[in-house]
């Protein structure tokens, strides 16, 4: 019993030497990624991982960066904070990758952020929290937009129709919380006066008395309701039942055709913000964003068999950044990498265009978000937005 | 006025909802002793059953039997399966299997079915009821309707059919009512098929309202356990009304103090209730005869 342990362990050892060896003579340039390919996060990290082992292949078909071979090491952590600490060390210590890409969820990047800050590491996370990138990291940035920019957004449209008093309701989940926190936190640079809240439970399947309170409250012009999952479609249903007339905005976190479906004819006029990834068909032919998403969407599809996701976009833009900040350092030296990555200035990606800076790590701005309304059980884009 | 009255209807739509779920607690635990925590998942089932059989072109009225079969065969499944073999364990270990079935049937319909909300279309169309200023929407009465007709069925079964008085011999002394040629065993399956039935049943019929999807069972088995305890456990007409009362609690308390609290104050009231009458409000009190 005891001796075949230590077989099998000197075996695994030996194979793993044989294939680091394998590797080492053909990849030189190793890019990391913890990502939560499994797990309660899994919607994140599955997609993120395709993604960037769709855009490796691409690459080193093309020849690689610089003339050299990019080479992938992928860990998954599970959704766990802790495991995603414990990878990203083996990324510096064992691996010796030169940059990361990844950090599926909030918590996961923050354990792994004094890792590559230690280590020298540029660190590119596909995480939507703002503290990643405020306080300003010197080696860490992000790609996703954050709730605070659809809040902003929501806002300027509102401010935009002059319904500039609404009532806020949102769930009671991280997102909702989060994204009800940087709402409350910006209505007042935007000129918007909250002048009720209400709150659901995520799995609430009635919310008539919450809706029925903003209602009853003078001088509310629009209700906006920060939420996930099912409890803004049931929101917005209770809205039409109880015959309320003024406009409802959703966030971005259901901008997905599954909105429509589940809210039904209720969802007619919701107006909501949304990454321009998810309305690619529905973009002009001028839009900046117009090759890059369509590309991206018909790629994916074509190379997964799934729909497009806005999180596998987040491991585009993470992705691409870099190797133009290769390029462009012409190099592979960490040092010079994460100084291009912070220059980067004008790339136009899935998210947004991102123009970064030595105080701006992530590099969007409003245009990022489209604002949409639903009509006819569809996506329209409303211009000038 | 008004807004009483649609805080009034909202907790009759989410209790009608709560009481649906309560029901299929009691029979397994009139029988058996056991508190069914997958209760929650044959509610799970009969809505996402429903919701893919019928996409795959099956008019609706037919998905739903389909999936209140397919259900009724888990629920036999699972007593023969895993409560059966472990005949004879105290009622909290069988407790424990139940729970083990229920991550079990959750992890498996993420698998079979997937990850994302489903919805099923109401039975009386989706324009609301216009009443006093407050607005109730036709598939809640539904619910309250059905949740009234399984307790009267389940009476009518319980106190006037043999196999019924079978079922309440069983509950009191399963020894004595072997003795007397009861074949326990049967009857617990037949707890199990029923309750799954009536879970499904509550699936399709909430589905409408509440959304599903393939985690949809663990809270509203958690709020349906809550009903039937408060109601008193094992008992059909508790059920419903602990149901009611707790849809009533949560919405008077999310209109009239604050919707962060709601969850709170409802389960307070239960507390205080269940110190105060711990057998629930229409429970029998057990009583020891030596």
């Amino acid at each position: 019993m005891r001796a075949l342990p230590t077989f099998t362990v000197a075996t695994a050892v030996g194979l793993l030497a044989l294939v680091g060896a394998a590797h080492q003579a053909s990849a030189q340039i190793k890019i990391g990624a913890v990502l939560s390919v499994t797990g309660p996060a899994s919607f994140l990290g599955d997609p993120e991982k395709r993604t960037l082992e769709i855009y490796v292949d691409e690459i080193n078909a093309k020849g690689g960066v610089n003339g050299q071979k990019l080479q992938l090491v992928v860990y998954d952590d599970g959704g766990n904070a802790d495991n995603a600490r414990t990878f990203a060390t083996r990324l510096v210590e064992e691996d010796k990758i030169i940059a990361m890409v990844g950090g599926s969820t909030t918590g996961s990047t923050m354990a792994m952020i004094p890792v590559f800050e230690e280590a020298k590491i540029p660190f590119i996370s596909l995480a939507g929290a703002i503290q990643i990138i405020q306080p300003v990291r010197p080696w860490v940035f992000k790609t996703p937009h954050t709730d605070r920019m659809a809040c902003e957004k929501i806002f300027a449209d509102l401010k935009a129709r002059n319904l500039t008093t609404i009532g806020l309701i949102s769930g009671t989940d991280a997102f909702g919380k989060s994204m009800r926190d940087q709402c409350v936190a910006v209505a007042g640079n935007a000129d918007i006066t909250i002048a009720t809240e209400e709150s659901y439970g995520p799995r609430d399947s009635d919310m008539t008395p919450q809706l029925t309170n903003i209602r009853n409250k003078a001088g509310v012009l629009a209700v906006v309701n920060a939420g996930f999952g099912q409890g803004p479609a049931i929101a917005t249903r209770n809205y039409r039942q109880l015959g309320i007339t003024l406009p409802l905005y959703q966030s971005h976190g259901v901008a997905s055709k599954q909105f429509i479906e589940l809210a039904g004819p209720a969802a007619e006029g919701v107006r909501l913000p949304a990454a321009a990834l998810l309305i690619a068909d529905k973009l002009p032919d001028n839009d900046p964003q117009k090759p890059v998403v369509s590309n991206y969407s018909r790629t994916y599809q074509q190379k997964t068999g799934q729909a497009v996701s806005t999180f596998g976009g987040h491991a585009y833009d993470g992705f691409m950044i870099l190797i133009e900040a290769m390029q462009r350092a012409k190099s592979a030296d960490t040092a010079k990498v994460r100084d291009e990555i912070e220059r980067t200035k004008g790339y136009v990606g899935t998210g947004g265009i991102v123009n970064m800076s030595p105080t701006d790590h992530m590099g969007l701005d409003q245009s990022a978000f489209r604002m949409l309304e639903i009509n006819g059980g569809d996506w329209t884009l409303i211009p000038g937005s | 006025m008004a807004e009483l009255l649609q805080f009034v209807f909202s907790g009759l739509t989410v209790g009608a909802i709560y009481a649906l779920v309560a029901l299929g607690f009691t029979l397994i635990y009139k029988a058996s002793d056991i508190i069914n925590f997958a209760q929650g998942e044959f509610v799970m089932l009969g809505g996402m059953t429903t919701v893919f059989v019928a996409h795959a072109g099956v008019p609706l009225p037919l998905a739903a039997l389909i999936a209140i079969i397919a259900t009724t065969a888990i629920g036999l499944a699972l007593h023969r399966f895993a409560i059966e073999p472990a005949r004879g364990a105290t009622s909290v270990a069988l407790i424990m299997i139940t729970i083990g079935a229920s991550i079990f049937l959750r992890g498996t319909a993420q698998i079979v079915f997937d990850r994302r909300f489903h919805s099923l279309p109401p039975l009386l169309g989706a324009d609301p009821i216009q009443f006093g200023g407050a607005a109730i929407l036709p598939q809640s009465l539904v619910v309250l309707g059905s949740a009234t007709v399984i307790v009267i069925v389940l009476w009518l079964f319980l106190e006037r059919t043999i196999f019924g008085k079978a079922v309440i011999a069983t509950a009191a002394n399963r020894l004595a009512a072997r003795l007397i040629g009861v074949d326990t065993r049967r009857i617990v399956a037949f707890s199990f098929a029923v309750s799954a039935a009536m879970g499904a049943i509550a699936g399709v019929l909430i589905t409408p309202i509440t959304l599903t999807s393939y985690d949809a069972g663990t809270l509203l088995a958690l709020k349906g356990f809550a009903a039937a305890m408060l109601g008193g456990i094992g008992s059909a007409p508790g059920a419903v009304v602990g149901g009611l009362l707790i849809g009533m609690f949560e919405a008077l308390a999310a209109g009239y103090l604050s919707s962060n609290y709601k969850d709170a104050v409802a389960f307070l009231i239960i507390l205080i209730v269940l110190v105060a009458i711990p057998q629930g409000l229409f429970g029998r009190p057990k009583i020891e005869r030596v």
